[in-house]
């Protein structure tokens, strides 16, 4: 029996892999689309008996983040699993599978519902997709990101054991948070294939946008006022002085709150930008990561580039054309600098995440939970 | 004393000196519980670091004796986590009481795991902050317990856990060495996982949290009702109208009365059900809202609201709430504090059958609950003097969690799994899915000395993980080795 035909035995949606089909240059034999548990299941468990590489991948919009994977004889897409299981609106929790894209989970949080997911990645792609990259939006200064916002989960580990975490409860200390491991793992860990969220009622909201001489200043008023900011964006885009400071929050009273927020950024009142959520254009995208009152001497170091991103929690995405060298520059402000998408090359050449101390520990784990490195190999940091 | 103990400790006072090395039995006696007395267990020897490097040397000590640690701050833990072994060592971070930094333009603090909850507050509040997660111990539980429980408390149905205000943590890991890890580390979050782990993963030396904003204004309500279910219909209207009040908590008759009782709280006489209501935020936001609950409280049938008016008549209302579960003891001579988590919908039908549970079985149980999650400490009342009550009232315990866990809920909200609650992890998750929490555990500690016997009905054996190893042998790259 052919590969193929392994996979087509328990899964009804596989087929070969083709030119379009490339992960970081690299064709797939097989690619499958499970469409429930079981078949996510044995489609593990098959790719694990035959030896082959398994990459996971959702909307597939953020296959070119981290590093070049290093094989990839399946992949495994969610585009099946789209589904909404649950949405209990009394208990303000949403149970959905990890294909379910952002564009479909808005379209039903629209329909009514009263409540929303606190989770708006800048990008579009799937649930899953925002788990295993950790990309949040800018609502992440008040509702955090993934990590935060999961309350159980359900991940196919790479021999095709099905296991869960967490529950459908919003309160729950019982056990370790798997949850929380599987955010950032980039597929390396396990196929996530099904989620449970805490919601959040759907708010009043008022944003008001300002053109600012001094950003630093701005940001920390925001900060320390009495508003709290659901989202606090700026951007600079490249080669300018100026930057523009967005503050969205909620509340009851959106003139007297808007007031207020012109007041405290102190400058010329602008419309809601169209970059609001969008990531800056340019071949490479990465993100710096410091704290809030560094924002000053991160903007000198960064001078030059476009800077947009929660200046709040301190999570700025730019476009360097030199990633060491924006690391040089950002060092005496205790940066990170992580470059989050590029093409393979500049991937393969630079070093993607910057100082990892808990590597050790992270090598450990995922020898554990994948010991032949099957999972996204070389997707994430050497060695896992 | 085994002589393994004995040179451990000699060990152990070479690098701590004398005074911080208890070997005393008399005093070790001091240590042999925590918040969670029904366990007992004298500690082997007990030892007081003062810096994560001295915990760190500790932890190899042992590792290379063979011993097992357990870590233990404030020691109010209720499910038995900082449970010592008796052939084992515990480190007790009492003496690491540091506030080492409060950085308001950053909003976060850094302190040393033995600072007390509060004292966190006490350095921000007059900065305009204050540190969140608010268990009812946060007088005297430390930021190391809260991290290692994930702690929660009254208001966390807004502001989250413990989990969501940890920005760092420096750990002592269980290979003795000493790793930070943050939220802003790229790749899995292993900070987020280490929180809540309950000592089983390592021990944390030096905690980053996350500052909240003082709110603008705080308002509280307290309203009654005849029944608990018009409580329970009042808690759905105020969570459907789109309101997240900071905290929301219900209290039935019978804890309303031994509350009475003990603090002479003066709620509502007659009232089935009290419902405590915070609102906290911007003040135009916030007057908004309390109205609208007020209105609420009101259609679903309370007969009194009361407003408090200033922080003394806040403080009022709070306090019968507070001491809910020591006031027990003015209508029973022992209870048991239960935590168990059901999705909030489920309320009504949970709370009937605890009622009849208790009828059925003659136990007395008072319910008091933080209505908002869905989280349930029932009390169940028995007397210890008379034979063969605490079984029957551990038996309508479980009977408990097992309804939480029917419902699709949680056998703890808050108080965590320890020893109390590992034989209950099997009812809520599959051998794979502890099999797969206890990989992570093998990753951390391959020895299997951190903290064992809690949180897992059975350990798993670690031992050498199967599959290719990528490279060469870490002696061989040293060459310190050749293969032959």
């Amino acid at each position: 029996m052919s590969v193929l035909d392994a996979f087509a035995k328990v899964c009804a949606d596989v087929r070969p892999g083709g030119d379009t089909d490339r992960v970081d240059g690299l064709v797939p034999r097989v690619v499958a689309a499970p469409a429930s548990l079981d078949e996510a299941s044995a489609v593990m468990r098959t790719a694990a008996e035959h030896g082959l590489a398994v990459v996971p991948s959702g909307a597939g919009t953020k296959l070119d983040h981290g590093r070049p994977v290093e094989r990839c004889e399946v992949l495994v897409t969610s585009r099946n699993l789209d589904r909404i299981i649950k949405h209990s609106p009394g208990d303000l929790t949403l149970h959905v599978e990890a294909g379910l894209t952002f564009e479909a989970l808005h379209a039903a949080e629209a329909d009514g519902w009263g409540q929303h997911l606190a989770l708006a990645p800048p990008m579009d792609g799937t649930i899953g997709g925002a788990i295993a990259t950790d990309f949040a939006g800018p609502g992440r200064l008040l509702h955090g990101s993934a990590r935060d916002l999961l309350i159980g989960i359900t991940v196919v580990r790479a021999d095709g054991t099905v296991t869960r975490s967490g529950g459908k409860v919003v309160k729950n200390v019982a056990g370790y948070d798997l949850g929380k491991l599987y955010t950032g793992s980039l597929g390396t860990l396990g196929l996530i294939v099904d989620a449970t969220f805490r919601m959040h009622p759907a708010a009043r909201v008022v944003r008001v946008a300002a053109t600012v001489k001094d950003p630093g200043r701005a940001v920390q008023a925001v900060l320390h006022s009495q508003v709290v900011p659901r989202a606090l964006e700026i951007d600079r885009p490249a080669g300018s002085d100026e930057t523009t400071v967005v503050v969205e929050a909620e509340t009851e009273t959106p003139d007297e709150t808007s007031a207020r927020l012109r007041d405290l950024l102190g400058g010329a009142p602008v419309t809601t930008p169209d970059w609001w959520n969008r990531l800056p254009e340019g071949e490479v995208l990465a993100e710096i990561r410091s704290l809030p009152a560094r924002l000053p001497e991160v903007m000198d170091a960064a001078k030059g580039l476009p800077l947009r991103g929660s200046a709040g929690a301190g999570r700025l995405y730019t476009a360097p054309d030199d990633l060491e060298a924006l690391r040089e520059a950002l060092k005496p402000t205790g940066a990170r600098v992580v470059l989050m998408r590029a093409g393979r090359s500049v991937r393969e050449a630079v070093d993607v995440w910057g100082p990892m101390p808990a590597l050790p520990l992270m090598r450990r784990v995922k020898d554990q939970f994948d010991p032949d490195h099957r999972l996204s190999p070389g997707r994430f940091a050497e060695g896992v | 004393m085994a002589d393994t103990l004995r040179a451990l400790a000699e060990r152990c006072i070479r690098v701590l000196g004398p005074e911080s090395v208890i070997t005393d039995p008399v005093r070790l006696r001091t240590y042999d519980c925590d918040g969670l007395t029904s366990h007992r267990a004298s500690p082997g020897l007990v030892v007081l670091p003062e810096t994560a490097e001295q915990i760190a040397a500790i932890v190899r000590a042992c590792i290379e004796a063979g011993v097992p640690y357990v870590a233990r701050g404030s020691g109010t833990g209720l499910s038995g986590g900082a449970l010592p072994r008796t052939d084992g060592v515990l480190i007790v971070t009492a003496r690491m009481r540091r506030i080492l930094d409060i950085d308001v333009a950053n909003q976060r603090a850094v302190v040393e795991p033995g600072v007390i909850n509060l004292d966190v507050t006490r350095a921000a509040r007059p900065h305009g902050y204050y540190f969140a997660p608010d268990p009812s111990s946060q007088q005297v539980c430390s930021v190391g317990g809260n991290v290692a429980e994930n702690s929660g408390g009254a208001h966390c149905l807004k502001y989250g856990f413990t989990a969501h205000h940890i920005l760092a943590s420096e750990i002592v890991t269980p290979d003795g060495e000493v790793v930070e890890l943050s939220r802003d580390d790229p790749g899995f979050d292993l900070l987020g996982v280490f929180v809540g782990s309950e000592g089983t993963l390592g021990i944390t030396t030096k905690v980053t949290v996350r500052l909240t904003r003082l709110p603008q204004t705080v308002q509280t309500l307290l309203a009654a009702f005849d029944t608990i279910e018009q409580g329970g219909e009042a808690v759905s209207a105020i969570i459907a109208a789109g309101v997240v009040p900071a905290a929301i908590e219900m209290m039935d008759a019978l804890s309303i009365k031994a509350a009475e009782a003990a603090v002479a709280c003066g709620y509502p006489e007659g009232a089935g059900a009290v419902l405590v209501v915070e609102l906290d935020g911007p003040e135009a936001t916030v007057a908004h809202q309390f109205a609208e609950v007020g209105r609420l409280c009101r259609e679903a049938g309370a007969f009194e609201i009361r407003v408090a008016a200033d922080d003394t008549e806040r403080a009022l209302i709070w306090k019968g709430r507070k001491s809910a579960f020591a006031a027990m003891g003015r209508i029973s001579p022992a209870y048991i504090v239960q935590d168990g988590v059901i999705p909030r919908t489920a309320l009504g039908e949970v709370l009937g059958r605890i009622d009849a549970l208790s009828r059925e079985s003659g136990v007395r149980v008072a319910n008091v609950f933080h209505a908002g999650d869905g989280n349930l400490h029932p009390l169940v009342l028995f007397d210890d003097a008379v034979p063969g009550a605490q079984e029957r009232a551990e038996k309508v315990s479980g009977a408990i969690l097992d309804l939480c866990i029917e419902q699709g809920g949680s056998i703890t909200g808050e108080h965590g799994v320890g020893v109390d609650k590992a034989r209950y992890m099997l009812r809520m998750f599959s051998d794979d899915d502890l099999d797969t929490m206890q990989m992570v555990r093998c990753g951390f500690d391959p020895a299997g000395l951190c903290n064992p016997g809690k949180v897992f009905p059975t350990p798993r054996l670690c031992g050498e993980v199967p599959g290719v190893r990528k490279g060469p042998h870490p002696l061989v790259a040293e060459g310190k080795a050749d293969l032959f």
